[in-house]
């Protein structure tokens, strides 16, 4: 390697950014199609228990009784086949990951029913 | 004739990725032999296939090797639907060429850097990395992953790319071409890389042809070998060549994998230009056709991938999957080339083969 080009290396490496992004202060950005983690919109959920037959790896299960979705965050693979078999598109793939944890996390979602509505009040008889 | 020693080499080894085993029998600094064992890394995958459901096995197949594993699922994706007579959407097909040569850049950076390692070259093995950076991105942003991306299907693929990502992908790649050249270009006329690789080595193309050596092993000897050259992926109508080099030294070799990645980049861009609109991927519904098998090949980044599917009864799961990776041809040829070797050169030829032990013990 000639001088001049050794020269030329030299000083751009000396003066320019690192390549490296500035973590934390610069923060990562996530693609749209991140796997990240599952998300579940519990409301419209039919506890049919589609998603927990159709994975692989046995993350998710479904109590139909008690209404309850629950995965094991360590043992899904994030292959989404949850959510392309799920009938009424309630599950997503977020592109977050879920917090570091020390322990086997198991996320546990359960559907509370909005309160029953008051009985609409009487229209006032058309005089 | 001096003493002989034997000096084990691995399974760890700060060189080694992965854990293999060898025995050099040296006489002075001159290995005389060198017998290599396996089995450190064995996890019994293509077992699970006895629990696993076809369309499920993608995932574990996918899980063979990190490096090649969308070559793995597609091989396997191949191998199933040549069982079931499926066929794939033209544009699942061009996807999947796309996606898999974007593999086999991102295999060869990290592989020159591990290269550029092996003889201590600290700098260079750094710049290679930060390259393959920018195609984990790319990855990331088409399938979701950088390393394990599940976009492959029975039938085809999960994902579609649009045509504002196809370009954006074409350009990154184009414009990381002048980078890749800067740098490749000490592997081809620096002094002390010179030194180490030219003449190192040496496997001769009988050889490499006797001893069933495959991938940029074969070629850099100049056996003209490469499964893209056979009707698998969209690589007839892109008009592919093989790369072959004749040194047939670890230098050789380092330029025909050096070659694949500027080709790989023109097939990308080709197939960009090509790729036609339409589904991209057919449903898959019942089950295996009773005693049937089919064999796939598919060129990955490290040569030939043989995929073999076998079921028996009209059910969802197969009998048999069997894979013979690439590294596994390619252990012989090592052996041959070791032997008459100095013990210094051995961690950079065992790396010249791009060993990858998960691959071959599956």
């Amino acid at each position: 390697m000639g001088v001049m080009k050794l020269s030329k290396t030299l000083f751009q490496n000396l003066f320019r950014k690192p390549d490296t992004k500035m973590y934390p202060v610069i923060q990562r950005e996530y693609t749209e199609r991140t796997k990240g983690h599952i998300g579940i919109d519990i409301e419209n959920c039919l506890f049919c228990g589609m998603c927990a037959r159709k994975c692989p790896c046995h993350a998710i299960t479904v109590d139909r009784n008690s209404k309850t979705w629950s995965i094991s965050r360590m043992q899904c693979i994030m292959c989404r086949c949850c959510v392309g078999y799920c009938p009424k598109h309630c599950l997503t793939m977020e592109n977050t990951y879920t917090p570091p944890s020390t322990t086997k996390v198991v996320d546990t979602f359960t559907f509370v029913p909005p309160p029953a509505e008051e009985a609409p009040a009487e229209t006032p008889a058309a005089e | 004739m001096g003493k002989r020693t034997v000096i084990p080499f691995g399974p760890q080894h700060p060189v080694l990725p992965e854990p293999v085993h060898l025995d050099l029998v040296l006489e002075d600094e001159t290995v005389v032999e060198a017998i290599p064992s396996i089995g450190f890394i064995h996890r019994g995958l293509e077992k699970l296939v006895e629990l696993r459901e076809y369309p499920e096995m993608v995932f574990v197949a996918e899980r063979i090797c990190g490096i090649c594993s969308f070559g793995h699922s597609w091989g396997y994706c191949h191998a199933v639907e040549g069982l079931m007579n499926i066929e794939v959407p033209e544009r699942a097909e061009y996807l999947r060429t796309i996606w898999h040569e974007l593999g086999r850049v991102h295999s060869h950076l990290l592989w020159l850097g591990l290269l550029a390692d092996s003889f201590g070259f600290e700098s260079l093995f750094m710049q290679c990395w930060r390259l393959r950076e920018t195609v984990l991105d790319l990855f990331e942003k088409t399938t979701g992953g950088r390393v394990i991306f599940s976009v492959s299907r029975v039938g085809g693929v999960l994902y579609d790319m649009d045509a504002d990502t196809l370009a954006e992908m074409v350009r990154t790649l184009r414009g990381m071409e002048p980078e890749i050249r800067r740098i490749c270009q000490v592997f081809a006329d620096d002094a002390s890389v010179r030194n180490r690789l030219c003449g190192v080595g040496v496997l001769s193309k009988e050889d490499a042809y006797a001893l069933g050596a495959v991938g940029p092993t074969a070629r850099g000897s100049g056996v003209a070998i490469d499964m893209r050259m056979t009707c698998h992926g969209k690589y007839q109508e892109l008009g592919f060549e093989p790369i072959v080099e004749t040194a047939g030294d670890c230098w050789a070799r380092t330029q025909v994998r050096v070659r694949e990645i500027y080709q790989s980049i023109d097939l990308i861009e080709k197939a960009v230009e090509r790729i036609p609109e339409g589904e991209i991927a057919v449903p898959v519904k019942g089950n295996l056709p009773e005693n049937a098998c089919f064999l796939a090949r598919v060129e990955q980044p490290r040569g030939e991938a043989v995929y073999y599917v076998k079921s028996s009864k009209a059910t969802k799961f197969l009998e048999r999957f069997r894979v013979r990776t690439p590294t596994c041809a390619n252990l012989p040829a090592l052996v041959k080339m070791l032997g008459g070797c100095d013990l210094a050169d051995v961690p950079v030829i065992v790396l010249s083969i791009d060993p990858c032990i998960s691959c071959t013990e599956r």
